[in-house]
């Protein structure tokens, strides 16, 4: 048997898997800024705050990184208007993909405000800057130096997990592939089309976030 | 019409959780095996192999494990072969996952010291002899506590299984779901017995990760 791929059929959809291509790196650029407001406000709350806080955060934390996102994700859109809170797909896309990296980068952040030296936070505060001073200009400032590798792959995974919100309709671009595998049958080659496009997106986010670390994080 | 107590979802739930375990265990025994195998092409100098490795390993890292499943599973019906979800989800698991544990690994081999390299080979050990006697054993103590780790990606992961039609807890869960219309339960059950799996695995990689940081 042989069997010719045949993407020109692919070529009238081209607007629709653009479509998707776009609500994919919005939904990734949104989740990704609140994501990490999320993941530093955690991370703070777990290193500085109060006891309580601090467990509350943990759970969290362990809850989210220890279940498949596809499980958050239907949890939230399917469970939650059980409990009277309704939210449209997309909404519900955002939200999960906030929750998901917020989990991560709690504890991505953690990690490198950990690293900062006792002796830092202990000078900063000699100096009478304030605790809201020494958080941002001495502990964060450092943290994220250290851990800006690990949250860039970090939300590499994220961009790359977000074909998920596919499956609770919220408009991708799996959806988009989705959708046109359902109209013209050629399966393989719109989803080989599409994982070149994600690999190509994960690329170019690479590359992106190298460039952008180098210009917020300048050599010392 | 037939009604669904606590205790018939739970035990409904809790059948097909062995499968998320079958396919996890498969996932990772056959990913580990292809990924050592990949490991020794990754370093083994041959500029085509290197290549080679680090083109599989950029595709399976580079696009969503879901498209991944989408592809194995109608891109072998294309050589006219009839594909189960039980033959895709197993195949795109183990890519997927020897991907991730090359590089896992091959971080650990490159972190032995490089004069174990020329130690070795100056005691004329070849390529694989200098792998097998010299370097994996000091890397695989290293390698315990990601690859551990990297275990409840896959478990995670399997959950991806049920949208090509897998029935694992996830799909069970979406089934129970349709049949009983509670969703809060259901999903909170699912998400719960997913956690039982994982959270003892992260656990253990932690423990494990805290005892090489005291060796050192």
């Amino acid at each position: 048997m042989s069997y010719k791929l045949q993407f020109a059929e692919l070529l009238p959809y081209w607007n629709v898997l653009l479509q998707g291509l776009i609500f994919t790196i919005v939904l990734t650029v949104v989740s990704t800024v609140a994501g990490i407001a999320v993941g530093t406000a955690g991370a703070s709350a777990r290193t500085f705050g109060p006891v309580w806080l601090g467990r509350i955060v943990a759970v969290y934390v362990e809850l989210i990184r220890n279940t498949p996102f596809i499980v958050q994700l239907f949890f939230i859109f399917f469970g939650l208007p059980a409990l009277g809170l309704k939210l449209s797909e997309t909404t519900a896309a955002f939200l999960a993909m906030v929750i998901n990296l917020g989990a991560y980068s709690t504890e991505i952040i953690r990690a490198g405000i950990e690293a900062v030296p006792k002796g830092h936070i202990e000078a900063g505060l000699s100096l009478a800057m304030t605790k809201w001073e020494v958080l941002r200009r001495i502990v964060l400032n450092q943290a994220f130096r250290k851990i800006y590798p690990a949250l860039s792959s970090q939300i590499i995974i994220v961009m790359l997990g977000s074909a998920v919100v596919s499956q609770i309709s919220a408009e991708d671009l799996t959806y988009a592939a989705n959708f046109v595998a359902s109209r013209n049958f050629r399966n393989f080659e719109v989803y080989l089309l599409a994982a070149l496009a994600y690999l190509v997106l994960a690329m170019l986010t690479r590359s992106l976030l190298r460039a952008l670390g180098r210009v917020i994080f300048k050599a010392r | 019409m037939l009604q669904f107590s606590f205790w018939d979802i739970l035990s409904n739930l809790l059948i097909a959780t062995q499968w998320t375990i079958v396919l996890s265990l498969i996932a990772f025994v056959c990913g580990g095996i292809v990924g050592l195998a990949l490991l020794f092409m990754r370093t083994s100098r041959i500029p085509a192999l290197e290549w080679f490795t680090k083109v599989y390993i950029e595709f399976f890292q580079g696009t969503p494990l879901l498209m991944q499943l989408f592809l194995f599973f109608f891109g072998i019906a294309l050589f006219g072969f009839e594909v189960s979800p039980w033959t895709a989800a197993t195949l795109a698991l183990t890519f997927w996952t020897s991907a991730f544990l090359t590089e896992v690994w091959r971080g650990c081999v490159e972190s032995i010291p490089k004069g174990q390299w020329e130690a070795s080979s100056s005691l004329a050990l070849s390529y694989i002899e200098q792998m097998r006697y010299v370097i994996l054993p000091q890397a695989s103590r290293i390698a315990v506590a990601p690859t551990v780790g990297f275990s409840v990606q896959v478990i995670k992961g399997t959950a991806l299984a049920s949208i090509i039609g897998f029935v694992e807890l996830t799909k069970a869960g979406t089934m129970l779901n349709n049949a009983t219309f509670r969703p809060f339960l259901v999903y909170s059950l699912v998400a719960l017995i997913y956690f039982c799996l994982c959270f003892p695995l992260s656990w253990w990689a932690k423990k494990i990760e805290g005892r090489l940081n005291v060796a050192r």
